[in-house]
């Protein structure tokens, strides 16, 4: 099922799906993310703020705005961690 | 970024260093370049190498300029360059852009730092910096994290896939430097051939398929902590704790040493000296003034003698270098913890709607220590624009921490309540000239997309080594601008300069912020030190309200000389103007609010 990054809840692992347009998806490109990459949604915070994955055990921050923008696919979305 | 036309390939890097032909007539002409990504421990590992102490710290973007130090090996000699951390040469911010000129600019060899915890994105910098051809050797760095983590890298096997040599090192205990150094000889141009952008992540996913292996291991409590960090209500939780109890530790610190050594050690080292000094001068001699200043009750009050030795050194020693010590401690303790880019996700929120994103975060709290280095830092920022924000609010609304000092000294003396209303009214200017900055300039803002660091236990040696770097920095530059302000700030009022530009601007000053002439003079020396300023309105005998409208307009107003430089260097004389006419409009609205308000509710 396939979902923006916002939209996808905390402590599920998905596959990104599709990127960000312009400089927003090259930034997160350099940071290791890529279409048919894994990542584990760790938390979104409140007010519009940003939405932390997990990466390779690595946390990356990701800004409101750009998580809206990014499509994430999760294979089984009732399934809990991975 | 037009930072210097075409010029580059003759001046090496044209940033500040001249050209290496004419200021380098010994040996060490030849460059060696250290890069990778941000936060892989470049800087760790140029002052192992150099001897030169470069800060480094647990967030990425710690180097945001470069620094050469010379690299002496058995028989050659070097001149090593820290290159920023980048994490592509497709430049995304002002830092990468400095490391794709330095790279594109060549060497003599390459050093590559990987950092082994995040091959796979530490690769695509790598693969793009060995199709330069330029002589390379890399060092897989954090191995030994890496191995805790489950994380097991074959160096051997890397070596065979990027074909140049590879040494697996750990930079802050220097384990594998002395291999590194000796291997230097060996670095050679990789074979492999240019990988088009599309295949990419194909190609080192291969290369990483091949070289890693990752053993399954529990959650630890560390990533516990980590994941609680950025949790939407425990996150807010431990930023709330760790900053209370971080001001909790500056404040605890601070007071101590004044009050347990500093203090006493004046009161018994330099009062009897000075009171010799003074009986021999005569009080009254203009010497005398210059030197210890006005005597009360035929004894030194160091608070508002205003004598370059008395006053001065009292200023400087006792009332602003204890908080200077605290404050960076606490700094330097958070910043190799990997704490602050945890804070940058707090307070994403907040700071996008003044215009900025989260990451501004850490030059406003550098901003807190010394308004310098926090302006430094805003190049971690990527646009112009928001540059332009952070740094103007930086030097209109965060105090630095000798202004601090001097503000909790002398006003926290009257009452609490007033420390905190400088604070209130510092913290509201701060959010509403961010919102008519974010409104009114052109252009967007870009979103925070950062990577966290792991939680690292700071070391006790870099922590130390850090620390007096800094303090001997402040003593460095504050020493000679706070004896020197106030001679200067003698000599101006016995010339009776002072007198005369306070008359010139007494009418603006008694009228909006309801300030005597005299304070204006304060306010006009704040140009060279804002600490000096605050201690020149202590003999001066303003009420309380008085002293809150004039600390307020000080900190607000024109910029210390420091400071100034820096921001013209950054922002470039257009925008340095631009900058200061919004300082000076603010500093006297704010002030003027204030005046108003105490005014009309008393």
């Amino acid at each position: 099922m396939k979902m923006t990054l916002n939209a996808l809840e905390d402590g599920i692992r998905a596959i990104i799906s599709k990127m960000p347009e312009g400089e927003c998806g090259k930034r997160l490109e350099a940071l290791g993310l890529y279409p048919g990459k894994a990542i584990t949604k760790i938390s979104g915070m409140p007010f519009r703020g940003p939405v932390t994955v997990l990466l390779d055990q690595r946390q990356i921050a990701i800004g409101h705005g750009v998580s809206s923008r990014l499509i994430v696919d999760v294979a089984n979305p009732d399934g809990k961690k991975a | 970024m037009a930072l210097c036309n075409g010029r580059c390939s003759t001046c090496n890097g044209c940033l500040g260093n001249k050209p290496s032909s004419e200021t380098r007539p010994d040996e060490c002409t030849k460059r060696i370049l250290l890069a990778g990504n941000p936060n892989v421990g470049k800087s760790a590992f140029f002052s192992r190498l150099t001897g030169v102490h470069a800060m480094s710290s647990n967030y990425p973007g710690t180097t945001v300029g470069f620094m050469e130090g010379t690299l002496r090996t058995e028989g050659a000699c070097y001149r090593l360059v820290d290159v920023p951390g980048a994490y592509t040469l497709e430049p995304t911010n002002e830092a990468e852009e400095i490391a794709r000129r330095l790279i594109e600019d060549g060497g003599e060899k390459v050093i590559i730092v990987l950092d082994a915890t995040a091959l796979e994105r530490n690769l695509v910098l790598a693969l793009q910096v060995l199709e330069k051809g330029i002589p390379t050797i890399v060092a897989l760095n954090m191995v030994d994290e890496a191995r805790h983590r489950g994380v097991l890298v074959d160096s051997a096997a890397l070596q065979e896939e990027l074909g140049v040599p590879v040494v697996s090192t750990v930079a802050v205990t220097g384990q594998g430097i002395r291999e590194l150094v000796a291997r230097l000889g060996e670095a050679r141009v990789s074979p492999l051939s240019s990988t088009p952008r599309e295949e990419r992540w194909q190609r080192i996913g291969l290369i990483v398929s091949r070289v890693q292996r990752v053993i399954h291991r529990h959650h630890t409590w560390r990533d516990r902590i980590e994941d609680l960090s950025v949790h939407k209500f425990w996150g807010a939780l431990v930023g709330i704790a760790v900053l209370s109890l971080s001001y909790m530790t500056v404040r605890e610190i601070g007071e101590g040493l004044i009050n347990h050594l500093l203090d006493p050690f004046f009161e018994w080292a330099v009062r009897p000296g000075l009171m010799k000094v003074s009986d021999l001068l005569g009080p009254g001699s203009p010497l005398h003034t210059l030197l210890v200043g006005t005597l009360f009750d035929g004894q030194i009050d160091f608070e508002q003698s205003f004598g370059a030795l008395s006053t001065g050194l009292y200023v400087e020693f006792v009332m602003v270098l204890p908080y200077i010590v605290a404050f960076y401690a606490v700094l330097s303790f958070l910043e190799d913890s990997g704490y602050l880019p945890r804070l940058a996700i707090l307070f994403d929120s907040l700071l996008h709607r003044v215009g900025i994103h989260g990451y501004a975060i850490i030059p406003t709290l550098l901003g807190l220590g010394c308004n310098v280095p926090g302006i430094l830092a805003t190049r971690v920022l990527e646009s112009r624009r928001e540059r332009f924000i952070a740094a103007t609010l930086i030097s209109v609304a965060v105090p630095c921490a000798a202004l601090q000092a001097m503000v909790v000294g002398v006003l926290g003396n009257i009452g609490l309540r007033y420390v905190l209303l400088v604070y209130g009214a510092l913290f509201v200017s701060w959010i509403v000239l961010g919102r008519l900055m974010h409104k009114l300039l052109p252009g967007y803002s870009p979103e925070l997309i950062v990577e966290i660091p792991p939680y690292r236990m700071p070391s006790l040696h870099a922590f130390a080594v850090k620390l007096w770097f800094r303090v001997r920095g402040f003593l460095i530059e504050a020493t000679p601008l706070v004896l020197g302000g106030i001679l200067l700030a003698n000599v101006l009022t016995t010339a009776g300069i002072i007198g005369f530009l306070s008359r010139l601007v007494a009418p603006l000053f008694n009228v909006v912020l309801g300030l005597p002439a005299s304070a204006a003079g304060a306010i006009l020396l704040g140009i060279l030190r804002k600490d000096v300023a605050v201690g020149m309105l202590v003999p001066l005998g303003l009420s309380a309200n008085q002293l809150v409208v004039a600390t307020v307009t000080l900190s607000m107003t024109f910029p210390c000389i420091a400071t100034f430089v820096v921001l013209w260097k950054e922002l470039g004389a257009r925008d340095t103007a631009k900058s200061l006419g919004i300082m000076l409009l603010t500093a006297f609205s704010a002030g003027g609010i204030l005046n108003a308000a105490f005014f009309f509710l008393p």
